[in-house]
């Protein structure tokens, strides 16, 4: 990573690094930063600045059991989209890689999802889902009242993550296939010289070769279904019935904004953030594995 | 015209130091090749030259100008570089011409030029290709067009031939030295390859471990090595050097019981040193020859025009160059000869021993100074 | 494929059209329900298949979220934050990479650490510096007591605000300010071999010249790939812009208007007119993806880490 070739410049460097250090200080560090700040302080409702609170913003959501419903349910929610997403991807990805004739227009339709906001995913699913409506709606003709997820939080739980799953298969799509394009010819042609069939060789050798990349985007999805749900549920449900589909990243919003509880929704930032951190150290530790198989 | 002066030039690393302290004078006009295995600091002097590399510690003079603190563009060095560098999203013209255009001169007369040093190095139909899609040896020609453009003071070569196979360099050797006739620029060259400095070299610049072994003209080198080092790395086959003491009464001894006689070998008495013989400058001859070492072949290598023969004297490996024919079958007992004048001996530290016989050597191979 | 086997070749097919199914249908039938009249959108069950309403459906939509100035913001939220990245990201990559200063690594670690946490995880923070971007700079000064000194010494006293509600800059700086386009960037500068400066640097060129006449060109590709995905990402963001414009009549975006066209619980149930809308606002980055899709696969697979 050292090269040799340097320039020597005292001010010009600085020059040209200063606009972005700048926007990073004032619109990550900062804020962040900010954040801290008040997860452990306690803001006087109208005015007054804050009084330090310790760990008392911390405990107060600890104590909350509708959180601890917010963050299993948002546990549950990243695992069901990662693993339908994930599944779904690497399914097509290894028959694209077959490239039979004709693949190439299925490759790149595969890819659109990844072009859709998440609000206009949601919208289009809506009306899917939507019980009156004439397509999951339909099955409502048949046994009135099964079918409702503006009243059944299962379903609309489940209903948001299929969306998600949607949205998520352009990106995992891509990167399954480079991975499995990776893979040189002569590693298949001598599997099927040791007479292993098209199947075994995919489960064979394919699979355990693209390991690395597996677990590269589990990390990846599992962060983005931590953060990215917003604006899914924010269309299709706004968290209801009932809190049902509330997860971590929507309360934040919630308390914040609605409650204009900032301290309640700093302490959880702080909790999410640490989550993500951890999930991007665990990552960034695999990526070095990952260079080691190349 | 333009000297290059190095006075105790050091380079260090953090606190590592890969140049010990370099003193040498480049003439105007001169070849002069700096040759020396991997890692031995030869590319770093050269981009000292170029302003590549910061000088820790000693001068650096183009012509009667410090050059420490210039600037590479201040410098007017060009330079051809092991890789080619050129730059790979412009055509040919673009890169030959760009060092041209950042000096601010206008088009027409740039165009000119360029077309002119394109020519030189036969180029002219390739100007509007990409570097991608030009053979190495066509690469290898715009980089130097590109060095020659700007009508330099000083050409530095970084080894540029090593990425290219065995014909074209040759092919690529004879071509530099054409232009450096036409030119008649001064040249640093650096190389590890010991057939590609004697052949281009006016004189040459040994280096070791961040030190200068010798400087010379390359017969001086091959028949007057400083050091044991330069013996062993000049010429191929390498030198033999056979490690022995010798004894009071002035003889030499050698591996298991060997013996040499040596003229002036008294005054050696008691010390350990290297004795250096050529393969090509020891005979074979006939057995109870007067002074001839015996030795068993091991095996023989066959070159065609002549063939090695790696044999054992009493314990110490020979290599002898011999244009005999008939089977050598390993086993073989023969006798070798020498003449004295053809004995290199060096003492432990590397140094060479002067004696007699060396210095009737030097003189034979005197030759007139480089520079009519 | 090396060996031929008719089975597998017809279960290869049959799971790649079962995946397009899955993946067009959404799709689909947000096309087709767009070209429905209320009277076809409402019937149980739908009837697959495009009606000849849509014109209708997309002009009621335009004027109903009054699409055309939403447009307009989005493209310019869009088109802003990827020129602004690409050129802070070029440059500030161009400084870390090819100079050798005091703090580099300082730099390097502050600007790849903001990879870690995404807008969202930080939403409400970063929603209270758009109040006055300058506040960081005031509370330095408050701290170190130059804002009292200038006050006493001139009586004059330091007040910065920028407030950045309802402000295209407001819009566009915070999604600007991660590393994703550096680090993309900064993999390629990598890549460029010691020699090329070298080179560049006896020809006489200075690190500016050789940024703008040497690195500039060669990352040609990279560019579009990273601006592929920038304008992608950045026309689907829905929650900051939610955030930043309480205007929304003048500063909203596409997006953002979705929600308005999702017909009322107790209203008519029109969503052909819905469906209309999304398709129009679904439409800019589906291009971008369908059309640009090599730069785009290569930006995305290259600028994650």
């Amino acid at each position: 990573m050292e090269r040799r070739a340097y320039y020597r410049n005292k001010g010009l460097p600085w020059l040209l690094i200063a606009p972005q250090l700048l926007l990073v200080l004032v619109f990550f560090y900062w804020p962040t930063s900010q954040a801290l700040y008040w997860a452990f302080t306690l803001e006087q409702p109208w005015g007054g600045g804050n009084s330090w609170a310790g760990w008392d913003n911390f405990l107060a959501i600890f104590h909350d059991r509708e959180y601890w419903g917010t963050v299993v349910r948002s546990a549950f929610y990243a695992c069901c989209t990662t693993a339908l997403s994930m599944f779904m991807a690497l399914t097509l990805a290894v028959f694209v890689d077959r490239s039979l004739k004709g693949t190439r227009a299925f490759q790149s339709v595969y890819v659109w999802p990844y072009a859709i906001a998440a609000p206009a995913a949601g919208v289009a699913f809506r009306f899917i889902f939507a019980p009156e409506a004439g397509l999951v709606g339909a099955i409502n003709g048949l046994w009135p009242g099964i079918w409702n997820p503006a009243i059944n939080g299962y379903q609309a739980l489940g209903m948001i993550i299929v969306c998600h799953s949607w949205l998520g298969i352009g990106y995992n799509f891509i990167f399954f296939l480079a991975a499995l394009q990776m893979i040189p010819r002569s590693i298949s042609e001598a599997g099927a010289m040791d007479g292993a069939r098209p199947v075994r060789r995919m489960l064979d050798l394919q699979l355990p070769l693209i390991a690395p990349t597996v677990f590269f985007l589990l990390i990846i999805n599992l962060i983005s279904s931590f953060t990215d749900s917003f604006g899914l549920i924010d269309t299709m449900t706004e968290g209801g019935p009932f809190g049902s589909t509330e997860v971590m990243v929507y309360k934040i919003y919630f308390d914040g904004f609605k409650g204009l509880d900032y301290s309640g929704a700093a302490a959880q930032s702080i909790i999410l953030m640490l989550l993500v951190v951890a999930l991007t150290f665990v990552q960034f530790r695999w990526v070095e594995k990952r260079v080691h198989y190349n | 015209m333009t000297t290059i002066t190095f006075k105790s030039v050091k380079k260090r690393y953090k606190k590592n130091p890969v140049v010990h302290g370099v003193d040498a004078q480049i003439e105007s006009g001169e070849f002069v090749v700096i040759l020396g295995p991997s890692g031995c600091g030869k590319s770093t002097l050269l981009r000292m030259i170029a302003g590549l590399e910061e000088i820790s510690d000693g001068e650096i003079l183009i012509g009667d100008t410090v050059v420490n603190k210039l600037e590479p563009r201040e410098r007017g060095c060009a330079m051809v570089f092991q890789n080619y560098a050129l730059y790979p999203h412009m055509s040919v013209r673009k890169n030959i011409g760009y060092a041209l255009k950042v000096a601010g001169m206008p088009k027409p007369e740039r165009e000119a030029r360029v077309l002119k040093v394109a020519q030189s190095v036969s180029l002219e139909g390739y100007l509007d290709r990409l570097p991608g899609e030009l053979s190495g040896g066509q690469r290898q020609r715009v980089a130097m067009a590109r060095a020659m453009v700007r009508e330099p003071k000083v050409f530095l070569f970084d080894e540029p031939f090593s990425n290219l196979d065995a014909k074209l360099r040759v092919a690529m050797r004879s071509e530099v030295r054409r232009l450096h006739r036409d030119l008649g620029v001064t040249s640093v060259f650096v190389t590890h390859d010991q057939t590609e400095a004697m052949t281009l070299a006016d004189r040459l610049i040994i280096m070791n471990g961040g030190r200068v072994e010798q400087i010379g003209r390359p017969s001086d080198v091959y028949h007057n090595p400083a050091s044991r080092f330069v013996a062993d790395f000049i010429g191929s086959p390498a030198m033999n050097l056979i490690e022995g003491e010798f004894d009071a009464k002035g003889v030499f001894n050698h591996g298991k019981g060997g013996q040499l006689r040596a003229e002036g070998g008294m005054a050696l008495a008691g010390r350990k040193v290297a004795l250096g013989i050529r393969p090509e400058a020891i005979r074979r001859a006939g057995a109870g020859s007067n002074g001839a070492i015996a030795a068993v072949v091991d095996y023989v290598e066959e070159l065609g025009a002549s063939r090695l023969i790696y044999a054992d004297a009493s314990g110490s490996r020979l290599i002898v160059v011999d244009t005999g024919t008939g089977p050598l079958p390993g086993g073989t007992k023969l006798h070798f000869t020498f003449a004295e004048q053809d004995v290199h001996l060096f003492a432990e530290d590397g140094r060479r021993i002067e004696t007699h016989a060396s210095a009737a050597r030097m003189a034979a191979h005197a030759e007139q100074p480089i520079n009519a | 494929m090396i060996e031929r086997s008719r089975i597998f070749d017809i279960v290869t097919y049959a799971v790649m059209i079962f995946g397009m199914v899955i993946v067009v249908a959404p799709f689909w039938i947000t096309i087709v329900a767009g070209s429905q009249s209320l009277q076809e959108v409402s019937r149980v069950p739908i009837v697959l298949w495009p009606s000849s309403h849509l014109w209708d459906n997309l002009l009621e939509a335009w004027t109903r979220a009054d699409l055309g100035p939403k447009l307009l913001n989005s493209m310019i939220m869009a088109v802003g934050v990827t020129v602004a990245k690409i050129s802070l990201a070029s440059i500030s990559a161009f400084a870390i990479v090819f100079f050798n200063f005091r703090g580099r690594m300082i730099c390097f670690w502050l600007i790849f650490a903001t990879l870690m946490l995404p807008l969202e995880v930080r939403i409400v923070p970063t929603y209270s510096i758009a109040a006055n971007a300058l506040m960081p700079f005031q509370v330095i000064l408050d701290t170190l007591g130059i804002t009292g000194l200038v006050e006493t010494l001139s009586g004059l006293r330091i007040d910065m605000e920028w407030n950045l509600l309802n402000s295209y800059p407001g819009l566009i700086l915070p999604l600007v300010a991660t590393a994703t386009g550096t680090f993309l960037y900064r993999q390629f500068f990598m890549t460029i071999p010691d020699e090329l400066v070298e080179a560049s640097k006896m020809d006489g060129s200075g690190p500016l010249r050789f940024f703008w006449d040497v690195l500039l060109p060669l990352s040609r590709t990279n560019m579009v790939a990273l601006a592929t995905i920038l304008f992608v990402s950045t026309w689907n963001q829905y929650l900051w812009p939610l955030l930043i414009t309480t205007d929304r009549k003048s500063f909203g975006t596409v997006v953002m208007q979705l929600k308005s066209l999702i017909p009322a619980l107790n209203g008519t149930q029109d969503w052909n007119v819905t469906m209309a809308g999304a398709l129009i606002i679904m439409l800019p980055p589906l291009l971008v993806v369908a059309l640009m899709q090599r730069w785009f696969v290569r930006g995305l697979i290259s600028s994650d880490k």
